[in-house]
């Protein structure tokens, strides 16, 4: 029996997002997944997915859904007001849900971004080995695009028995600091085309906050604040650029690439955003203030490694925790 | 061929060749594509080729960190110059010229005082060079337009150019594999598809590819079914 969810309001933007679509750059199809991994990928830790399920991606405004079945499922990422029934949720815990339950996500009150997964998963094909919506070729996901009232959202049937108790564990606001403020501080390593800009317009990048524009979406943050120069007027040809990588076009206003980002670009990049400070970007909003904070590559790459192996401890104690509720029924 | 290493992420690696745009790098580069996939090595997630670069994205987990990849990568480079140039494929592209599949036809040959049958046998007279697919998926970016038909973007851009429209933009000429807004002079329009995703290869142009365009007839075009629904939306 298929099971489903119903979509009774769709949100500002809801897609289906999960790994990025490896493998196809090539053929020029941007790689797309989660902004916000980390949240992402804790959502389904939750629930007891493998972490790179798809999930739903919410931005700024939720939907709300009705339940077909009995799920377990995990909100994680910005702040959101969420209700079950009417009745006030929180975030970043498992979540049981009986058939007929009306979840309903509201407006954002920090951050910007949150994910719904679902113990089990959503049942949509992949397209080209990965489930992620990518918008502007209308593939993957839920039928190429983002979701509309009155979609019906396959599931596939969960791995976990649905218990009558609430769960009273979940992730520690400590591990959620980084939603929280106005104004982000974001670590970068030197791009390929860092030596290229004057002297005086890389200390410039690192001592000036720049603003989120409201041209800023799932491609590409477009920062707005003190200009950055070339030294040289030598022109480039492209090569490829990825989710972090930060582009000068000739305007001197810094564009950050983000998970449906184009492949490659013709752009000096100034800048790297290192992966473990990408779900701070993916929370900014616009209106919001980021200053680039540097950091060497070695370092970048000794934080990224950090983060994997603090995913692997979260995935043990939270299979821990399940543990210990099974053991208690 | 020499060349240079940089990290570009924590998880991707590019190894420029150059930075100028030259054919003979540029076959370099594919050469060093083709091998670097063959070695099928654990951990490699993807390998994309540009005008003059090859980026390696991996798994820093599995592949191994920047240092590894670096050392694996000077070795396999060592490897590439013995091995033998592969054949280029030649993509023949059939386009309808003018009319309502090419409203900018007339503004070209107007540009150039030429007439529009001559626009079309000079841009169907050359071979084109499909030097990296970037930008759009599909979308590649071809060497080889003549000087003799050139002509600068249209001063205002369509907000809709059909999937499959042939366009030219000063001294390139293209294919847009989805309908998007545009400034490219639309000379006409292939009935193929360019961006196929759901094949296992999802561009119908490669890079590397010898690109050929052959007019045909509105009839031909309305006829034309290569088993991809192309979208002539």
């Amino acid at each position: 029996m298929m099971v489903t969810i119903q979509v009774i309001h769709s949100g500002f933007f809801t897609t289906v997002q999960g790994k990025g679509r490896f493998g196809y750059q090539k053929a020029g199809v941007s790689v797309g997944g989660a902004m916000d991994s980390f949240a992402s990928r804790l959502a389904n830790l939750l629930v007891g997915n493998d972490a790179d399920e798809a999930t739903l991606e919410i931005t700024m405004n939720g939907p709300t859904l009705r339940f077909d079945t009995d799920a377990l499922i995990a909100i994680c990422g910005g702040s959101f007001r969420c209700t079950l029934n009417s009745e006030p949720v929180s975030m970043w815990k498992p979540l049981f849900v009986r058939k007929g339950d009306v979840l309903s996500i509201g407006a954002c009150q920090s951050g910007y971004r949150a994910y719904v997964a679902f113990a089990g998963g959503l049942n949509v094909p992949p397209v080209m080995n990965s489930r992620s919506t990518y918008v502007q070729a209308g593939i993957g996901g839920f039928h190429g695009r983002a979701l509309r009232s009155g979609d019906v959202l396959p599931l596939r049937a969960p791995v976990i028995t649905i218990q009558e108790k609430p769960v009273r564990w979940g992730i520690a606001f400590s591990e959620r600091n980084y939603i929280n403020g106005k104004k982000k501080i974001v670590r970068v390593a030197e791009g390929p085309e860092y030596g290229m800009f004057t002297a005086q317009s890389q200390e410039r990048f690192f001592a000036s906050v720049y603003e989120v524009t409201t041209q800023s979406d799932r491609m590409g943050y477009r920062l707005q604040g003190q200009a950055l120069e070339r030294a040289t007027n030598h022109e480039m040809i492209s090569e490829a650029v990825t989710f972090g990588t930060i582009q000068v076009p000739a305007s001197g206003q810094p564009i950050v690439l983000m998970a449906d980002c184009q492949t490659t670009g013709g752009y000096p990049r100034i800048a790297q955003v290192i992966s473990a400070d990408l779900p701070i970007l993916a929370q900014a909003r616009p209106g919001d203030y980021i200053q680039f904070q540097k950091v060497s590559w070695q370092e970048a790459q000794r934080l990224y490694v950090e983060r994997e192996q603090q995913m692997k401890k979260w995935k043990m104690i939270i299979q821990q925790k399940w543990r210990e509720m099974d053991d208690a029924r | 061929m020499d060349y240079t290493m940089f990290p570009l992420s924590e998880w991707a690696v590019t190894i420029r060749f150059s930075t100028e745009v030259d054919e003979a790098v540029n076959e370099h580069v594919h050469r060093v594509t083709v091998f670097l996939e063959e070695q099928k090595k654990e951990g490699i997630l993807d390998i994309v080729p540009t005008f003059s670069s090859v980026t390696v994205y991996y798994d820093p987990l599995v592949a191994g960190d920047y240092e590894e990849i670096c050392k694996w990568l000077r070795t396999e480079l060592k490897r590439v110059g013995h091995i033998k140039k592969a054949a280029a494929r030649t993509v023949v592209i059939p386009v309808c010229y003018g009319g309502e599949f090419g409203p900018d036809l007339q503004e070209v040959a107007r540009f150039h005082g030429i007439s529009e049958e001559e626009v079309i046998s000079i841009h169907s007279r050359e071979s084109y060079r499909v030097y990296m697919i970037g930008f759009a998926p599909g979308f590649a970016y071809l060497g080889g337009l003549s000087p003799e038909i050139a002509t600068p973007r249209r001063s205002t851009p369509r907000t809709h150019v059909p999937a499959g429209s042939v366009g030219i933009a000063g001294s390139q000429t293209g294919i847009y594999p989805l309908a998007t807004p545009g400034g490219w002079q639309i000379i006409g329009r292939t009935p193929l598809a360019l961006f196929r995703p759901h094949d296992p290869e999802p561009s119908l142009l490669r890079a590397g590819d010898i690109v050929q365009f052959r007019p045909i007839t509105e009839e031909e075009y309305r006829m034309w079914d290569d088993g991809h629904n192309s979208s002539n939306t």
